[in-house]
């Protein structure tokens, strides 16, 4: 059954595992980490469609398999749409009595930010435009790790990648991140959130509430990888936790329109702290750091005039 | 230890006063869509296809069809949610032609390497570019290795058939493969003919929709994982198995066609031969076009040629022995295609598959490769018959003509390149 009632603490979590160890992933990967917490949110009656990317190709090699769940992956750049098809013949073939009319089976999409934010983004547009109850959870890796850390439209400004490189002429990715939740939120659908494993609870609560949405929902999560970022394998959860205290990634949660930050921070660390720890930022200069941290003012500043207070402080001292 | 089971024949139901109608093969297409109780419709418009997708929304809208209709924002997603919808144990149908074809091709593979069975009607349509929405075999010709049981249809009436019939095949516990059906683009789906529609009844008896459970779908009391990583130590078994299945559906594509006709009085086989008992030459044709040469040959026959035709029906798997077969005694082979596979050995992509069909089997006689009505061009019964007086002349030579002939062409030196 799958959790419908916000929890409090740790010990609420449930301790059947439905994305189940022996998988592939490297160590560290916060992927997998984010992927066996949804599964336990999201319990028994969960179809997963999965797009392409590592998260599939670490889950399933055959004979072996993760999944616990019914799963199903056709491509790199159709989760949305695959997720529909499912859902729509559950509708169907629940109208015509040949399932249970009465349980309540749900999609379950899963892609990363490539199969997101660039070759999946249309498949995405149509899903949440046609109103598929479906709940589509993006691990944001920042690039496309499957394939060697190549860049996406999710690479964050200055990373290094093996398709943004750090040489005389270019130094690493020179546009910013695109703005995914301000994607969905244009399609007008009643749940978004934005998520992080460094905070589980508030994690868990949003998948709880996105999976429990009449309807599309979307919950993008941070996802540190640590080949991708050149971190070591037990950082990534305190690199990830770093992003929310430097103001680099805002918890988020838009319910029916109406934005809210669910874990506020009275005074923000300096985004230099989230930097230095991660090789793919190793070669910024001073003057790169200053650029970031302005970009993060700003952007942390029309957070604070969207939701209409300052849930979001100025950096420290 | 079990009896053997007595398998006692379907009754044939005694043959009443059909109803006939008057249909485009649009609308043959979504009757058949409707007769057998589709349970989920994914459909992206393209010319000449989007009559059929305007037909099926209009049943759903009456109320005559109980589908879920997706709305896609294109053919790749089109392909995805029927394939998906097929993976969760519905029926599924989706419609295309062309371009849009050309956009599905990535998750055509993946249909038929899941071995879902979906059923697709295929509006057949030129490729761009130039950009041209008439009929040709270019967009089917292009699937031809996707790993889609494949049948041509000459009519509207074939259409309907074929469709019913191909949804009994897809679903075949031994077969488990995607089918599409072809209707020429205009020529078949635009263009009213009568059509004898069977009663729902007929259709779902006919091609019943089977208990859910008979294959694994995804299902949360029974778990699978559909659509994994296949390393090189198991990728090649699964291939093989995809190829022994294509093999496999030749026995149920036989017993599907034999049974429609001993029910409805329609015989379908691989192949329809045309006047080839006593025939010396003969054209192997696809599709609508089959009409048309069927035509020159009565000409021919008025004038004491004994020409024949072969029509192929079963596209994939493709009837080598059937066609071997028929065309053992000719004296000299002629294949008419309506698509070109540029640089090929020969540019004629069925020719290429007849000449290998033959050879294999140690028929070897002259043959010639004509292309024609690439695009929409007409083709003319007086074209078929000059390709019919070539034919007769590599008879008498013994020699095949080892260029492909583009007949129909505007050019100086004729219209024969
Ligand atoms: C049509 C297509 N183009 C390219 C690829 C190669 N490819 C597979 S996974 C992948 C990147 C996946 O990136 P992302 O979605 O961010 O997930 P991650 O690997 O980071 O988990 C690419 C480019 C593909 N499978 N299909
Ligand atoms: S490359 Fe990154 S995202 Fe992929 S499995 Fe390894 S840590 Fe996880």
């Amino acid at each position: 059954m799958a959790l419908t009632k916000p929890i409090k603490s740790l010990w609420e979590i449930p301790r059947e595992e439905r994305f189940v160890g022996g998988h592939a992933a490297c160590q560290g990967c916060a992927a997998a980490l984010i992927l066996r917490h949804l599964m336990k949110v999201v319990g028994k009656d969960a179809i997963v469609v999965n797009a392409t990317g590592c998260m599939e190709v670490i889950s399933t090699l055959f004979p072996r398999t993760a999944w616990r769940n019914p799963w199903l992956h056709l491509a790199f750049e159709n989760a949305g749409a695959a997720a529909s098809g499912v859902e729509a013949a559950i509708k169907a073939l629940q109208r015509k009595g040949v399932l249970d009319p009465n349980r309540y089976i749900k999609v379950v999409a899963i892609a990363g930010d490539g199969g997101t934010f660039d070759i999946g983004l249309q498949s995405l547009s149509g899903m949440l435009e046609r109103g598929h109850d479906v709940m589509y959870v993006v691990y944001d890796n920042e690039a496309y790790m499957n394939t060697g850390i190549q860049r996406s439209s999710a690479t964050p400004y200055g990373a290094w990648t093996t398709t943004t490189p750090v040489g005389k002429k270019m130094r690493g990715e020179y546009r910013p991140k695109k703005d995914i939740i301000g994607i969905a939120y244009a399609h007008r659908i009643p749940y978004i959130a934005t998520a992080n494993p460094a905070y589980p609870i508030d994690m868990i609560n949003k998948f709880i509430k996105a999976y429990n949405t009449r309807g599309p929902s979307l919950v993008h999560v941070l996802s540190p990888c640590t080949p991708g970022w050149r971190i070591p394998e037990s950082k990534s959860i305190e690199v990830a936790k770093l992003a929310v205290q430097t103001g680099m990634w805002v918890l988020l949660e838009i319910e029916n329109g109406k934005p809210k930050v669910t874990v506020k921070i009275r005074k923000r660390k300096p985004v230099r702290e989230y930097l230095k720890m991660q090789g793919r930022f190793r070669h910024l200069t001073e003057e790169d750091i200053k650029k970031i941290q302005e970009m993060v003012d700003q952007y942390v500043a029309e957070i604070n005039k969207w939701v209409g207070e300052e849930a979001i402080g100025p950096v420290e001292g | 230890m079990a009896l053997a089971q007595e398998t006692k024949p379907k009754e044939v139901p005694e043959k009443k006063e059909k109803k006939r109608i008057a249909a485009t093969g649009a609308d043959a297409a979504a009757y058949a869509v409707r007769d057998v109780d589709v349970d989920v419709v994914a459909v992206y418009p393209i010319t000449p296809q989007a009559p059929i997708a305007e037909n099926i929304a209009q049943m759903i809208a009456d109320g005559e069809i109980d589908a879920e209709l997706i709305h896609v924002e294109s053919e790749h997603s089109a392909m995805s949610a029927v394939v998906a919808a097929a993976a969760t144990g519905a029926r599924a149908f989706t419609a295309t032609s062309s371009q849009g074809l050309e956009l599905m091709h990535e998750v055509l593979y993946i249909a038929s390497g899941l071995r879902q069975p979906v059923v697709m009607a295929l509006a057949t349509r030129a490729l761009s570019a130039p950009i041209n929405i008439w009929n040709d075999y270019a967009d089917a010709m292009g699937m031809r290795d996707t790993g889609w049981i494949m049948i041509f249809s000459e009519n509207v009436q074939e259409v309907y058939d074929n469709l019913i019939q191909a949804f009994r095949i897809a679903e075949h516990p031994d077969v488990l493969l995607p089918v599409v059906v072809t209707l020429d683009g205009y020529i078949l789906s635009h263009t009213t003919e009568p059509l004898e529609p069977m009663s729902r009844e007929e259709a779902l008896s006919f091609a019943p929709k089977r208990p859910r459970g008979y294959r694994p779908v995804l299902d949360p009391d029974e778990p699978v994982t559909i659509g994994v990583l296949g390393a090189p130590n198991w990728y090649q078994e699964v291939k093989v198995q995809q190829a022994l299945a294509m093999r496999e559906s030749r026995r149920v594509i036989e017993e599907t066609g034999k049974e429609f006709g001993r029910i409805f009085g329609r015989e379908y086989g691989f192949i329809e031969p045309y006047m080839m008992d006593d025939a010396e030459v003969a054209i192997v044709t696809l599709g609508a076009t089959s009409s048309l040469v069927k035509a020159a040959v009565n000409r021919l026959r008025e004038q004491g040629v004994k020409a024949g035709m072969v029509k192929i029906r079963v596209f994939r798997p493709f009837p080598a022995e059937e066609l071997a077969k028929a065309l053992e005694n000719v004296n000299a082979v002629g294949v008419l295609d309506r698509a070109v596979s540029f640089g090929g050995a020969v540019e004629g992509p069925l020719f290429m598959e007849v000449a290998t069909s033959l050879a294999l089997r140690g028929i070897v006689k002259p043959m010639v490769s004509f292309i024609h009505g690439l695009g929409g061009r007409d083709i003319f019964v007086k074209d078929v018959m000059e390709m019919y007086q070539k034919l007769l002349e590599a008879a008498k030579t013994g020699k095949s003509v080892t260029r492909t002939l583009f007949y129909g062409v505007k050019s100086r030196r004729g219209h024969v390149v």
